[in-house]
């Protein structure tokens, strides 16, 4: 009876720990559109579970003195990013005086192409004459700012806004406008 | 039936207390965490450039690619440290970890508002033991506090587009971190901050 006690015990409690530590909670989280930011992850004032996070991917957060990070794992209708598919991310991004986009694997490494190209940030971008922009991500080339993917399955974005107002005190899109992630077809 | 089930809840709580100390312990207990990787590749007491980010070969994962980046991992115990970075032309940020990867503060070229970052870096025990008059010069000082002894600095130059790149790295190459030669407790060794 004890031993059945403790095997259920271990299982539960390590079973959740694995669980949260590989896919994170909602806990302190800012969502807007498709996107997720920690505002707390780059302070002292990080939770548990987002700690227990971030030792075991073993990324730096980023510290809020110097910007913050919003990831997308899938497009506005929910749909996991494909690298097979044809993805645009499009609109303006919330004030910052830099940001970069970029296209990490599940793992969070940069995806090889024969261009080099692993994101962009908000200087190299090529914009509309009304400042909002069209980034295409897609394996095969595409025109304007096309972001290889290197045809992989499964890929996140990373968004990172660098010396921002964007932060603890931001709730809507409102005050944060993030650009939209859309599918438009899977070759 | 009424014994099985008193087990299952009985497993269920200490599960839950399992789950609470394991997720706390995580931290202590990683060893791929940032720190981990980047302490078997650093010197210590020193600045010491990464490798721009790469598919094959990134030190830790989700580096941002557009950015120069630069380690000084510290050690407070022998004494403060004193860091200058060189601002580039796009964007640079300095950002302090603790030895858990805990990011305690972090100040940007705007914020610095001059040409060159300047700080000091300390325990709180040796930011205390700091002689009064000291106290007046820390006014053009920056002095940050680390919770921990040791830890790490990130140093981050923007390479606006993959042209600059060189041009980050370069101005990353003239930061310098090292343990304060002078000891702090003489009031009279200390300069004004030559400012």
């Amino acid at each position: 009876m004890a031993l059945l006690i403790l095997v259920i015990a271990t299982a539960v409690g390590l079973g959740t720990t694995w669980m949260t530590a590989t896919r994170g909670t909602d806990l302190g989280t800012l969502t807007i559109g498709a996107w997720t930011a920690q505002p707390r992850i780059g302070t002292t004032e990080i939770n548990p579970y987002a700690r227990a996070t971030v030792v075991r991917s073993g990324e730096l957060p980023l510290g809020t003195g110097d910007g913050i990070a919003f990831i997308a794992t899938t497009d506005d209708a929910k749909r996991l990013l494909d690298g097979r598919c044809d993805v645009t991310v499009s609109g303006i991004t919330p004030p910052a005086r830099f940001w970069t986009l970029t296209l990490y694997n599940a793992k969070g490494h940069l995806v090889a192409n024969a261009l080099q190209r692993y994101g962009f940030t908000s200087e190299e971008i090529v914009r509309n004459a009304d400042g909002s922009f069209v980034i295409r991500l897609a394996s095969r080339a595409r025109s304007g700012n096309w972001l290889p993917t290197g045809g992989i399955e499964r890929y996140q974005l990373m968004l990172r806004l660098y010396d921002t107002p964007v932060g603890i005190a931001t709730r809507t899109q409102r005050d944060a406008p993030m650009p939209a992630i859309t599918t438009a077809g899977c070759s | 039936m009424i014994r099985w089930l008193a087990a299952l809840l009985a497993g269920l709580l200490l599960g839950g207390l399992v789950h609470l100390v394991s997720v706390l312990a995580l931290p202590r207990i990683a060893s791929q965490d940032a720190y981990s990787r980047l302490e078997r590749i650093t010197p210590v007491n020193a600045v010491k450039a990464l490798p721009p980010a790469d598919p094959n070969n990134a030190p830790i994962p989700l580096m941002d690619p557009a950015f120069a980046t630069a380690i000084c991992r510290y050690d407070l115990s022998s004494g403060p440290i004193k860091l200058a970075v060189p601002v580039s032309q796009a964007y640079t940020s300095v950002s302090f970890y603790t030895d858990g990867d805990v990011a305690y503060y972090a100040i940007n070229d705007r914020s610095a508002g001059r040409k060159v970052i300047e700080l000091d870096l300390m325990t709180e025990a040796q930011h205390a033991a700091l002689p009064e008059d000291e106290e007046i010069t820390a006014a053009d000082r920056l002095i940050v506090d680390s919770p921990t002894s040791t830890g790490l600095i990130v140093l981050k130059a923007l390479a606006a587009d993959t042209g600059l790149m060189a041009q980050a790295q370069a101005s990353l190459a003239a930061a310098t971190c090292k343990v304060q030669t002078e000891p702090p407790q003489k009031p009279s060794a200390t300069p004004r901050a030559g400012r």
